[in-house]
């Protein structure tokens, strides 16, 4: 069990060290995982999931906003939900979310209609990614605490 | 003759922390977003604070008794130590919150801090002349929220230690001749 334990852990190390290589996890993501502890174990699992509740209705928002069918496109509209979705991707450490958001919002203020669809589109493959990925690291803390081991601190740095 | 006063049986211990230690810190947490909001909590719950947390700034008024117009002067008996508001939020901002507050004579005593996450300067000068303690940019950090707990307990601790001492000079009311107590020493 030791070995399957050990082996567990080094691919959670792994993988949560690609997460922040490839730019899906910034600092803040760390920042979250310091205030987990035992009487709240599933805190940062909590606010990601909010924090993809946020992602599905900004990003509906956003598409109607931009939904040229019902008239003029508002890019204040838009460009307000891009806010909100900046603020709560930089709240979870969403690095990748909100780079997007940063070019989404500039596309708004130029009130750049082909810019913002491409954001639009761009945000939302990228933030089921992140999902699919925080999803198999959270299996992977599952399988390590199953297995009858303990999620091991990793150090980024 | 004069009558003698029975002294109450008061134990005065040496000890000031034989009165109980302070209360926590309690804090109103106002945002519109919902990951900010679990965010905030966390971060106060993890520094020992007591946490309200609100999703509106009418909430906010309405947890502080002040949206009533004839009563802008607010639950006098809800101890909050400290505010915490995000700067936009949808309806009323953080900003106009800020004012109401220090309109009302019941809190306009307690700190209020503002959160946003752009780094505005005119914001933050508007702000800090409209009264408030600090402007914190987000996303918040742990060392911020502490830093903030830390200055607010040294006032509380002061005001505590005052009543302390009031304690002691009540006492010595009691036993105006046989003072015998020992001073606590604080």
């Amino acid at each position: 069990m030791d070995a399957l334990i050990a082996q567990l852990q080094r691919q959670f190390r792994d993988y949560t060290i690609s997460l922040y290589q490839q730019g899906f996890l910034d600092d803040q993501f760390t920042e979250l995982k310091k205030l987990q502890d035992d009487g709240s174990p599933d805190f940062v699992a909590e606010v990601l999931t909010l924090f993809f509740e946020d992602c599905v209705k900004l990003i509906s928002n956003m598409a109607r906003a931009l939904d040229k069918t019902t008239g003029t496109v508002d890019f204040s509209q838009v460009g307000a939900s891009v806010h909100q979705l900046k603020g709560s991707s930089s709240s979870v450490g969403a690095k990748r979310v909100k780079a997007l958001c940063v070019s989404f919002k500039e596309y708004c203020e130029a009130k750049n209609y082909e810019g913002c669809v491409r954001c639009l589109q761009q945000v939302d493959i990228e933030y089921k990614a992140l999902k699919t990925k925080l999803q198999d690291m959270f299996n992977l803390e599952k399988q390590i605490i199953q297995a009858g081991g303990r999620v091991p601190q990793v150090d980024i740095n | 003759m004069a009558e003698v006063l029975l002294p109450r049986k008061m134990e005065i211990p040496n000890d000031p922390s034989k009165f109980g230690s302070p209360d926590p810190l309690h804090v109103l947490a106002v945002d519109d977003s919902h990951v900010d909001r679990k965010f905030i909590e966390r971060l106060l719950r993890v520094s020992s604070c007591k946490v309200t947390v609100v999703d509106s700034a009418t909430r906010a008024l309405q947890y502080l008794g002040l949206d009533v117009e004839e009563k802008s002067v607010g639950f006098e008996d809800l101890k909050v130590n400290l505010i915490m508001t995000d700067y936009s939020m949808p309806g009323m901002t953080g900003y106009e919150l800020l004012k109401k507050i220090k309109e009302s004579s019941a809190f306009r005593q307690v700190p209020v801090v503002i959160m946003s996450s752009e780094n505005i300067l005119p914001r933050i000068d508007r702000c800090l002349e409209e009264g408030a303690e600090d402007f914190l940019l987000k996303p918040v950090k742990l060392s911020d929220v502490k830093r903030l707990r830390d200055s607010l307990m040294k006032v509380e601790d002061l005001s505590f230690t005052k009543s302390i001492q009031k304690r002691e000079l009540e006492t010595e009311n009691v036993y105006p001749v046989h003072s015998q107590l020992k001073r606590a020493k604080i």
